[in-house]
């Protein structure tokens, strides 16, 4: 019997590879996922940093968009700056669709360009803010952690989004993937 | 200056930009039109440039970099990361393209080296650079330098895969033989290959560059970005081969599809009947005089 969890990375673009060490250490098994025959196997979605403009015209062109919503529905999902900007209800700068698993504003590139981009310390853990977006309104998600007087870590039943990357930093796991993985056993167990 | 993370324990914040522009396609456009169908066609990012590799061959003289309104209107209209090149040691154009505040620099042999001596001491800008290499020396000393990328060198604007490849599989060998080497041989490597012995160590490690690495020079057609993928490039740099092609639009959203299902030769093969025309000309690398070898700019 093998109850080990999978914990998919949607793998179109982005930063996909270094997650595999922080869900390993956390006792889950990694995989990158692309396809619906991938989507299949696995517990949880990591949908992570990249570009969220190129992510969504991939998933346009790929046809994935009902099949992603209708597996989002199923199963747990962390998002990852663009990650996070495709799983809020409205997007802003510029505006542009989003699957709506999280009932909040996203403004994208809101603290500036790569010049803007920092590492800041998050429950204790340093992390790396790249381009990432704010969160600049919620409606009944709990905020996990702020940063700068904004929402970086929020949460919402089965679902989860972080405006920076845990996944850059070296110790593993991150508390972030620990958080996630535990998650995601709790959401098998009810 | 020089941008030190807060921890030791996190990836450079240079670097970590590149981890996010992974598995995808950065295009050359030259208009702030050019950069809307790219990022419209799933670009990455884009390389802002007043002319592409294969029109500044053409136009020969000297290539500088592009005028600040060029870059900045580029800007304006992209959603993505933007980059722009710099001459190679030219630290003033990269001042300036710093205080433009562009995402990323790439010191390049595109442009007429500025200094036949020395690259740009890139630890000096908060801005990543990305930088061309032909073998594993050459990528070492950028990354010592402070490169947080590196791209093949390939030969630019010709259309061409040939010299892309080579870098690629000149590097991947010569990584794959320091992994071998016994511990006591790294320093006669690093006098070998003229590499900083400290960075030999990590490559030796880890198997492979401390940076990302991506392919550019020469793609021009779906095809050359899957070999360049399968070959280890973690994306692809596409210059003159998308707006010198027939139908743009078509080649760029081609080139896209086939970068993120690189190891699907069925999805291969539905970009390469996605064209909608032909692939810019090629040029046979022989028929290129030795001083307008790009890939010859820099050590």
């Amino acid at each position: 019997m093998n109850n080990k969890l999978h914990i998919g990375v949607l793998a179109l673009q982005g930063a996909v590879q270094p997650h595999k060490a922080h869900i390993e250490a956390a006792g889950a098994g990694f995989c990158a996922v692309k396809t619906l025959s991938d989507f299949k196997k696995i517990d949880a979605f990591i949908l992570p940093g990249g570009e969220s403009t190129t992510m969504l015209k991939l998933i346009d062109r790929f046809d994935l968009w009902d099949i992603l919503a209708e597996q989002f529905k199923k199963k747990p999902v962390w998002g990852i700056c663009a990650g996070a900007i495709l799983m809020a209800k409205e997007v802003l700068n510029p505006t542009q669709k989003s699957f709506g698993l999280l009932p909040v504003t996203i403004e994208r590139n809101a603290y500036g360009r790569q010049l803007e981009s920092h590492i800041a310390t998050i429950k204790g853990y340093d992390v790396s803010f790249i381009r990432a977006p704010i969160i600049t309104n919620t409606n009944n998600v709990s905020i996990v952690a702020e940063h700068k007087g904004n929402p970086v870590w929020v949460e919402q039943g089965q679902y989860m989004a972080t405006t920076f990357h845990p996944e850059l930093t070296f110790n593993t796991p991150s508390p972030m993937h620990q958080h996630f993985i535990n998650k995601v056993k709790n959401f098998k167990i009810s | 200056m020089s941008q030190k993370n807060s921890s030791e324990n996190v990836m450079n914040i240079k670097t970590g930009l590149a981890e996010m522009l992974k598995g995808g396609v950065i295009m050359d456009v030259v208009t702030a039109e050019q950069a809307k169908i790219a990022e419209n066609a799933g670009a990455v990012a884009v390389m802002a440039l007043e002319r592409v590799p294969s029109d500044i061959r053409k136009a020969g003289g000297v290539a500088r970099m592009s005028p600040p309104e060029l870059i900045e209107e580029i800007m304006s209209v992209s959603s993505i990361p933007v980059m722009a090149k710099c001459r190679i040691g030219h630290f003033a154009e990269a001042q300036i393209l710093e205080a433009i505040g562009v995402d990323y620099i790439d010191e390049s042999e595109v442009l007429t080296p500025a200094d036949e001596e020395y690259h740009i001491n890139k630890h000096n800008f908060k801005i990543p650079f990305v930088c061309g290499a032909k073998n594993l020396g050459e990528a070492l000393r950028r990354i010592g330098e402070g490169a947080a990328l590196m791209r093949t060198k390939g030969e630019p604007g010709t259309g061409n895969i040939v010299e892309a490849v080579r870098h690629m599989r000149r590097i991947n060998a010569e990584i794959r033989n320091i992994v071998n080497m016994d511990e006591a041989e790294l320093m006669g490597a690093a006098k070998d290959i003229g590499a900083p012995f400290e960075l030999l160590k990590v490559v030796r490690a880890e198997g492979k560059l401390p940076v990302p690495n991506f392919a550019a020079g020469g793609i021009a057609t779906p095809a050359d970005a899957a070999i360049c993928m399968q070959l280890g490039a973690e994306t692809v740099f596409v210059g003159s081969g998308i707006f010198k092609s027939d139908n743009p639009d078509k080649f760029a959203k081609a080139i896209v599809k086939a970068t993120a299902h690189f190891n699907d030769p069925a999805i291969v093969l539905e970009a390469s009947k996605e064209l909608g025309g032909v692939a810019m000309r090629g040029t046979e690398i022989s028929e290129i005089e030795e001083s307008m070898k790009m890939a010859n700019r820099g050590w």
